[in-house]
């Protein structure tokens, strides 16, 4: 999207007499409204997906009337429900951090969008330190995640924050470790690059030794978006939701709306980061990422409806004395690799 | 000086009586340090219904149907408990087929009630696939109940000197098919949570409950044998036919929640080979004893006990030659596990909370009757 069309639409805009920088805001929010109705739409497909799995995993049959045999508006439906309730802020809460809690988290969730390859053609930018970006950003909804808890004053709330700080800020180390194993290997911190290294040379997962890199990406994705078995920051059956209990409406959607983003989007960075993005024969690559992408958050949803959950204190050891020292040996490796031209 | 201004306290926290995980209406008031329960407290009294004082208002066949609702998961064990006192009282003599029936019916009810166990216990540790499966499973035993006796639930397939009816034909091939069915479902299980590592991590060495101090509680049922005590009323006091079938009193001596599971999980397989020889040996002849309309024990008193799935359920009945008892009372098995709560969760995390809970499987019905 950043190629042939930025330009044109720059030109047809100037073209006019438009100056310049007016002509760069309306591309830029051409932009965002495109990233936005796309995760708004991606959550809607994840949402019935993940219902329509579980529903085949667990002998159900999902949603089945709204919007023909296979419930396809069903999410539509909720979502709208949701828009109609009671916008509810308990008394107690501290007020203004109740509210700004969940654009904290939802935002930086649509931010990350930006540098994701959708395919040879479509990424909004191509920054220089985009894998930086992703790391920058997205550890900001822990903030969020800390507001939302405090400020309802709720005690449930509160232990749910509690947890999933504690639980976010030590899957955050082996997540990045893993990605600056692929920064070394790729020798950018340029998304783009690290596609163009994977289309010329084969997909990194396929190189020894990003295997274990991929490996404990996978695992601390998994416990950023908070799936089971690492749910534990809003393990229902415990904390009954965890910090956003006391969300209601259109607030508590914006949480729901981001948690989803993020997991479409812990799975696009996979994809690009190890599965070789949009490369592939004979489809158009935009396809093949999604294809990739679909194929990785099924696995996560496989997994989510498999296995119980983990306790707060085993979560927290296996972060610390397992998964950090094979992201330490991932990166050695791959500096090893890298320095004897063995990748 | 940042120290001292930093400062930390205990927390208490009600969990319940609406929670996801307190299985019905049960407040846990938890103080925690952190996430580390310091000390709970269960207050019951939600469900509390009268049943014991409905008992003194009503004919001896009108209280019948109340017991079914007493423990809602296992309503033929409160049927049996009952009937039983009441015919010691009046000395009747049941039918060696209603004998054999009545037992079809408690081991069902067993296996039932056991698969809801597995079931809220494997949805409290997050595993909710196992939830629907077992949940399946039950619908299969509610579909015989409802091919015998109509109801599904609260059956009431008892009745003072037999059961109700006689079982329709076509009830014991499904009944064998049942029997065959759910050893091969019970491995399905298995294989999801009990060689499961996350599982195994949850719960072995979780919740330690002592064998004296289980005994001390008076526990009974699948808490106290997973604490390696081997005590079943239906082989301590065998009543119906249980004197009459081969099966193993499992037992499993790890005292904590992996254990109190597994007991579950054997017992079921127990359960399925009482029903299979059962369903071979059922002897021909009267269902129901001649009892008379108008039930009048003779004045006196006695105790009927029954190996319920939760542990010793056991309905005491005081006649004075009336209509209907003078006094009623029911010894509930989760209200002793429930006082027995507090010394398993002490020390234990917020999260092992719930597999506490869940492992004693209470019911909060008969809790409170």
């Amino acid at each position: 999207m950043n190629g042939g069309a930025s330009e044109r639409v720059f030109a047809f805009l100037t073209g006019y007499g438009v100056p310049e920088w007016i002509a760069s805001a309306v591309w830029m929010l051409l932009m965002a409204i495109a990233v936005i109705v796309f995760v708004l739409l991606t959550v809607l497909i994840l949402v019935w997906l993940e219902r329509k799995i579980s529903a085949d995993m667990q002998s159900r049959v999902g949603p089945n009337r709204t919007g023909g045999r296979f419930g396809l508006l069903q999410t539509m439906a909720d979502a709208l429900k949701l828009l109609m309730k009671e916008d509810l802020v308990p008394r107690g809460a501290d007020r203004a951090v109740f509210i700004l809690a969940p654009f904290l988290v939802f935002v930086p969730a649509l931010l990350v969008f930006l540098v994701v390859p959708f395919s040879d053609k479509w990424m909004v930018k191509d920054l220089n330190l985009g894998v930086l970006f992703v790391i920058a950003v997205s550890a900001f909804p822990v903030i969020g995640l800390i507001m939302a808890g405090w400020g309802s004053n709720n005690k449930y709330a509160v232990l749910g924050a509690m947890r999933a700080v504690a639980q976010l800020m030590s899957y955050e180390i082996p997540l990045v470790l893993a990605m600056v194993c692929v920064v070394v290997a790729a020798g950018s911190l340029k998304v783009g690059d690290i596609v163009a290294a994977q289309v010329d040379g084969g997909w990194f997962v396929t190189r020894f030794p990003l295997q274990l890199a991929f490996l404990v990406y996978m695992i601390a994705a998994m416990a950023e978006v908070n799936r089971v078995p690492f749910d534990l920051p809003e393990a229902e059956s415990e904390l009954v939701a965890g910090y956003f209990v006391e969300y209601s409406g259109m607030r508590f959607a914006l949480f729901f709306l981001a948690e989803f983003a993020h997991l479409f989007f812990v799975s696009a960075f996979a994809t690009t980061l190890f599965l070789g993005a949009w490369a592939g024969p004979g489809l158009p690559p935009v396809v093949w990422f999604l294809a990739k992408t679909y194929a990785v958050i099924i696995v996560i949803m496989w997994i989510r409806w498999t296995v119980p959950r983990l306790r707060i204190d085993q979560i927290m050891s296996f972060a610390w004395k397992l998964l950090v020292p094979a992201s330490l040996l991932a990166v050695a490796l791959t500096g090893a690799a890298v320095v004897y031209g063995k990748l | 000086m940042l120290q001292s201004s930093v400062r930390t306290e205990q927390v208490t926290l009600n969990m319940g009586p609406q929670h996801p995980s307190t299985h019905g209406v049960l407040r846990l008031e938890l103080v925690l340090d952190g996430e580390v329960v310091v000390d709970a407290r269960p207050v019951i009294g939600y469900l509390h219904r009268g049943v014991e004082k409905i008992g003194e208002a009503r004919t001896y066949p009108q209280f019948l149907p109340y017991t079914d609702r007493i423990d809602y998961l296992s309503a033929a064990s409160n049927n049996g408990a009952y009937v039983q006192a009441v015919e010691k009282l009046m000395g009747v003599e049941v039918p060696d087929r209603a004998k054999y029936l009545r037992v079809i019916a408690l081991e069902l009810n067993r296996i039932a009630s056991h698969l809801v166990f597995i079931a809220t216990f494997a949805n409290d540790l997050a595993a909710t696939t196992v939830f629907l499966y077992a949940i399946r499973e039950r619908e299969l035993i509610m579909d015989l109940f409802e091919m015998w006796v109509g109801a599904r639930l609260t059956q009431s397939t008892f009745r003072i000197g037999g059961v109700t009816e006689d079982i329709p034909e076509e009830f014991l091939p499904k009944a064998r098919e049942f029997c065959a069915l759910l050893p091969k479902r019970l491995e399905e299980y298995d294989r999801l949570l009990t060689g499961n590592r996350i599982f195994e991590a949850r719960t072995r060495g979780v919740g330690i409950l002592p064998p004296e101090v289980a005994w001390d509680y008076a526990c009974s049922g699948p808490t106290l044998r997973g604490s390696g005590v081997s005590f079943d009323v239906r082989r301590a006091e065998p009543y119906e036919a249980y004197d009459q079938v081969d099966f193993e009193v499992v037992t499993h001596p790890a005292c904590d929640c992996l254990g109190r599971y597994l007991v579950r999980m054997g017992e079921m397989r127990e359960s399925v080979r009482i029903i299979a020889q059962c369903v071979d040996r059922l002897p021909q002849g009267e269902v129901r004893a001649k009892v008379g309309r108008v039930v009048k024990p003779p004045a006196g008193e006695a105790y009927g006990r029954v190996e319920s799935p939760r542990g010793e359920f056991g309905c005491y009945v005081v006649s004075d030659g009336g209509t209907s008892p003078v006094r009623v009372r029911l010894r509930a098995p989760s209200f002793f596990h429930l006082a027995a709560l507090p010394q398993m969760l002490r020390g234990w995390k917020m999260g092992d909370v719930v597999a506490i809970l869940g492992s004693i499987d209470i019911v909060l019905g008969e809790v409170d009757r």
